[in-house]
Formats: structure tokens, C-alpha cells, sequence
């Protein structure tokens, strides 16, 4: 178990959404965490998920996020991964998602994001 | 800090086919992040462990837990939850073959989650892609190469992200290059999923180089439990014949033999 709980909380930072994920994020709720990233778009902003206290994720966590992107595409609202820990980054090199999504380095840079 | 409970424990594993004994008091025990190597020739009983290890068989003497569990004496509810947090990528590959490729990694997603068909679809699909079979999706099982079909078995195993991955035989029957990727995908599962691997095989190159650990078997037995580089350098005979691919030679109980050949309940 991480020593983190599982939590999803949503802030505006610097004119983005910020879905901040913390935990493990596996089957028994990413359909929360898919809604978060989902509703997060309401605002007509750029969206970030900010990954960096997720200490494990699986791949329904990771469809979450596939589907934030194709989302933020069809609708024309950029989409970023924010500071994916380690653990997040082996598992999106795996799948070589690494090189699909917008990956930043802090939550001030989701707005500012190419 | 306690070292991690054992994900899986065997303890005196007895097993029998008729009255012929196949395992005798295995012990085996393989903790978490653990990349597990069951080795042996034919016969040599891995097989039969693998099907106690899935639950398929229920141990005659000894138990098997696995996350604690024992599967000897778990509830039908217990067993499914066992079954959930296991993938298995079996040697022949097992794929439905009425259904798509992408249907056969997708079933158990659909078999035990009510998860959105969006994200079923998503998540096979990327297991499609991390074995190296993105857009196959459509195909038939029919259509597919021998090493495309066990790569497609395998992520029908990952497609639950389970903790525990069992594998028998990952390179039989493949070319070397896409037996050494398989390798390769074994390692890189490990590390980005933290699974729990255990693969059987008889390709010594392999074992070596995707092993923490080798369970050497022989007939019946657990021989050693060692690291790769301690197996290497067993002086063992049978390891060595078994290193060396040596022919080896089979005791023969006349007594034993004879009943087998003529008793009517065998």
C-alpha cells in the first residue's frame, strides 16, 4: 500500500484545470479518476492531471488519461500530464505513451503548453 | 523493515496421477517484484506445479497460498479473487478462435468489470500495443503467426494488470529475435507494473536472462532455489546434466514398474 491515500482533487492554476491525483490508482476506482479527468474539460480551459503523488497506476488509470487527450481534441482544449512520478513514467514508456502525451513539468505550465 | 509477505507459498506439495507420485514435498515460496524462473525437463514435474499454482489441481498433501490465500481450502469468492489478480499466458496460447484478437484480450475485462466499453477498449488495446501487436486488433487468431498468437495470449494475461503473471513456455516453438524480445517484455512488465512474475521453461538462455531466481525441479523434486549465478555454478549432477543438456538415466523400481504395467486400477 502507498503511504499515500487514494485522493482526486481539482484547482485552477493559472488559468487551467488541474485534476491532482494522489495514490494508487487502479481498477477499484479509476472510474472516479475518469470522471474527474473528464468533467475537468467543463471549464473550456487547458487541463492537467497532475501525477506526481501517484505511486502506482494501471492501465485503467492510463485509459482515463488516453481519453482526457482524445477529449481535449475534439473539443480544442489543450491536455498535459503534470510531473508523473517515476512510477507513472515506466508504465507510459511501456506502452511508448510517453511520446503521445504533453508531458510538463509543473501545474503554471498546463496554460502555457504547446 | 520485515521483508514482504510471500505472494506465493507451497509447502509440501504432494501430487499424485493415479498411484504414480509426480511431486514429492515441494516447497516454494516467490515474493512480490520477484521474477521466478520454474526450470526442469520433461517430466521433471513443472507442469503439474504450474496447475496447482493456478488452482486447477488441488494438492493431495502440503498447501498452496497464494496472496495468502490457501487454495486448498478458499471459498468459490475467495478463488475468484485469487483469479482476478492473476494473469496466465498459456504455452499453445489458448485464443477463442471465434473471437478477434481484439475480442479475446478484451473478454476478461468484460468478464469480471463493468467498466465503461470505452475504457475496455482502450486498455486492451494498449496491451496490444505493449506486445507489439497495435492495429491487430480485427484479426482472427487464425490469421496470426505462432509468435503473434502467444503475444496476443500474453496481453490477454496483462490485460487485468495483474500482480502476479504466470508464463509456460514464452519461447517454445519462436525464432530467437522474437523469443529475445519476449525475454526483453518479461523484464520491462517487471519493472513498470511491479509484477510478480513466474515463468516455467525448459530454454536455458532464457531462464538466465530474465531470472532473480531459478526453482530447479527434477523429477518431482525441488533440486535448488537459488539465484542465476548460484544454479550456474551448482555442482549438482543433475543440474549440471541439466546445464549441459546431458541424457539422463532413469532409475527403474522393478517392483513399481511391473504393477504400473499390469495392475488393473492403475
Amino acid at each position: 500500500m502507498s503511504a499515500n491515500a487514494n485522493a482526486v482533487t481539482r484547482q485552477r492554476v493559472d488559468g487551467a484545470t488541474i485534476v491532482c491525483l494522489q495514490g494508487e490508482v487502479d481498477l477499484s476506482w479509476s472510474q472516479q479518476v475518469r470522471r474527474a479527468v473528464l468533467d475537468a474539460f467543463a471549464d473550456g480551459v487547458p487541463v492537467g492531471v497532475d501525477l506526481a503523488g501517484v505511486g502506482y497506476i494501471d492501465s485503467s488509470g492510463i485509459a482515463a488519461l488516453v481519453e482526457g487527450l482524445q477529449l481535449g481534441r475534439a473539443r480544442g482544449q489543450r491536455f498535459a500530464l503534470v510531473a508523473p512520478s517515476d512510477a507513472v513514467r515506466a508504465v507510459l514508456e511501456l506502452a511508448r505513451l510517453d511520446r503521445v502525451f504533453t508531458i510538463v513539468d509543473s501545474a503554471a505550465a498546463v496554460g502555457a503548453a504547446t | 523493515m520485515d521483508a514482504p509477505a510471500p505472494l506465493i507459498e507451497v509447502t509440501r506439495l504432494d501430487a499424485w496421477y493415479g498411484r504414480r507420485q509426480v511431486l514429492f514435498g515441494v516447497d516454494f515460496t516467490v515474493r512480490p517484484g520477484e521474477i521466478r524462473v520454474i526450470m526442469g525437463g520433461s517430466g521433471s514435474g513443472k507442469s503439474t506445479l504450474l496447475r496447482h499454482l493456478l488452482g486447477l489441481q488441488r494438492p493431495a498433501a502440503g498447501s498452496v497460498r497464494l496472496f495468502g490465500v490457501d487454495l486448498g481450502r478458499a471459498s468459490e469468492r475467495e478463488l475468484l479473487g485469487v483469479r482476478r489478480r492473476i494473469g496466465v499466458s498459456f504455452q499453445g496460447g489458448a485464443l477463442l478462435t471465434s473471437l478477434s484478437v481484439g475480442d479475446n484480450v478484451a473478454l476478461p475485462l468484460r468478464e469480471h468489470t463493468d467498466l465503461d466499453e470505452a475504457t475496455i477498449r482502450i486498455m486492451s488495446r494498449l496491451k496490444l500495443e505493449v506486445v507489439n501487436l497495435g492495429g491487430f486488433q480485427d484479426l482472427m487468431p487464425s490469421q496470426l503467426s505462432g509468435g503473434m498468437v502467444k503475444r496476443a495470449a500474453l496481453a490477454r494475461a496483462l490485460v487485468m494488470d495483474p500482480r502476479l503473471l504466470f508464463f509456460d513456455e514464452p519461447s517454445a516453438g519462436l525464432d530467437p529475435v522474437v523469443s529475445a524480445e519476449l525475454d526483453e517484455l518479461i523484464l520491462r512488465l517487471r519493472d513498470a507494473l511491479r509484477m510478480t512474475i513466474v515463468v516455467v521453461t525448459h530454454e536455458l538462455e532464457s531462464a538466465f536472462k530474465i531470472a532473480d531466481t531459478i526453482t530447479v525441479l527434477d523429477q518431482g523434486r525441488v533440486l535448488l532455489t537459488d539465484s542465476v549465478a548460484a544454479v550456474r555454478a551448482a555442482d549438482n549432477e543433475r543440474i549440471q546434466d541439466l546445464l549441459n543438456r546431458r541424457p539422463r538415466e532413469v532409475p527403474v523400481d522393478a517392483e513399481a514398474y511391473l504393477r504400473r504395467l499390469t495392475e488393473e486400477r492403475a
